[in-house]
């Protein structure tokens, strides 16, 4: 398992969602990505994206106007 | 929605693309604005996937759709919506990604693209001797099937081979859409995204302003992201054809503005609540004091003698200056974009 991160900060809306989907697509099953992001959005954007598409959202927090997210692969055939 | 979940009735298995173009309304002018940040937010295409209980593919076409934008062979609408030419190029995209995965995967590629337009439903792109164009243009040709006007249509690739039952389609047309709250009621959809229409800034008169205003300052038409992204924020006033202010309306707009602070001129309230401006274009240092100026006028000193303010050029140089904020008489109209 390997952890990787992702800079989504002061990207708006579908962009982190985007940027996660296309981080995601090299990541193998169990890989852990972290995504940090500014935008509010991704609180409700990336678990949904996450639902849709097999991975699990580990944890997420928000902190000095930064939001983090850990998202494992699912493994599921993501778009 | 509807379309995805007649299809699925058949027994087919759908996925959904969603494009990014930049000019999407949803979730911008929310994520920015400090007044919108207790609404609630989705994004409407994951939450319908979500729903339908398929797949979605973001795609980021920003880039690529400013030919678009820029060169629409059928032209423009009310505004500087290129809708005809937008639809071409997303069902070209389609195509070509359903293309792409059946030659990667034969068993599991895609067969067809299917869409939720209804004829004469809106005007322009949904008409009837405008919907074939489409098809024809974006390549897609007779694997574009419009489950909910099909009946009124040409027999496609997919109903003529039997991969859909033709029976099970629709028929609907015209602007009226009370058979498709009749359908959404029969699947028990109690709840779907807004019309479509009000879902890009391209349709909105005074963006469409903005931006026709962009290109004649820059004397070229072109556009970068960022440019699209400040014509959603701010007050836009143009006081010389040389430079353009953009001043903050709220907090939420302060902080995201300053965010550029390293690629534009820029005005900062020092010793007041006000707003922050970015300067866009050629500014002279009379320019730049002329908008602490304006801030002024709009922060919360505006009924002082003097203010004071940063004000930073282009190249980040930064000086401090003490100002009259502006009466809202010397502010006119026309400057307004």
């Amino acid at each position: 398992m390997a952890r990787h991160t992702l800079d989504a900060r002061r990207l708006l809306c579908p962009l982190p969602v985007i940027r996660t989907q296309n981080a995601m697509k090299n990541l193998a099953p169990g890989d852990v990505l972290e995504v940090t992001a500014t935008d509010p959005g991704v609180l409700q954007d990336i678990p949904a994206w996450c639902r849709i598409n097999g991975h699990k959202v580990l944890s997420s927090c928000r902190e000095a106007g930064e939001i983090h997210i850990e998202i494992e692969h699912g493994g599921a055939d993501a778009p | 929605m509807l379309a995805v979940r007649v299809i699925q009735e058949q027994g087919i298995e759908v996925e959904g693309i969603n494009f990014y173009t930049g000019f999407c309304v949803e979730g911008h002018t929310h994520a920015i604005r400090e007044r919108d940040q207790k609404k609630p937010k989705r994004n409407n295409a994951l939450w319908s996937a979500e729903q339908l209980g398929i797949k979605l593919h973001i795609e980021d076409i920003s880039e690529e759709y400013k030919d678009v934008v820029l060169n629409p062979k059928h032209g423009y609408g009310a505004n500087l919506n290129p809708c005809l030419d937008c639809k071409i190029f997303m069902v070209g995209k389609a195509s070509l990604m359903i293309n792409k995965a059946r030659e990667h995967a034969a068993d599991n590629g895609f067969d067809f693209i299917i869409t939720g337009e209804v004829m004469g439903q809106r005007p322009n792109s949904q008409l009837k001797h405008k919907l074939p164009i489409i098809a024809r243009e974006s390549g897609a040709d007779d694997r574009l099937l419009r489950p909910l006007s099909a009946k009124n249509m040409p027999k496609t690739l997919p109903e003529r081979e039997g991969w859909v039952d033709r029976e099970k389609l629709y028929g609907f047309s015209g602007r009226s859409r009370k058979p498709q709250f009749a359908l959404a009621k029969q699947f028990g959809f109690t709840e779907w995204a807004t019309p479509a229409g009000g879902c890009c800034f391209l349709t909105d008169e005074n963006y469409s302003r903005k931006l026709a205003d962009l290109w004649q300052a820059r004397g070229e038409r072109d556009y970068e992201l960022d440019d699209i992204m400040l014509l959603k924020v701010g007050r836009h006033l143009r006081p010389a054809p040389h430079y353009k202010l953009i001043v903050a309306r709220e907090d939420g707009e302060n902080h995201f503005m300053m965010g550029y602070r390293k690629q534009f001129a820029h005005v900062m309230p020092l010793d007041h609540g006000g707003p922050f401006v970015l300067v866009d274009g050629k500014p002279t240092a009379e320019d730049l004091v002329f908008a602490a100026r304006v801030s002024g006028r709009f922060g919360q000193g505006r009924e002082r003698e003097l203010l004071k303010f940063e004000i930073t050029d282009a190249s980040g140089v930064s000086r401090q200056v003490d100002v009259a904020p502006l009466k809202a008489s010397e502010i006119p109209e026309g400057w307004y974009l």
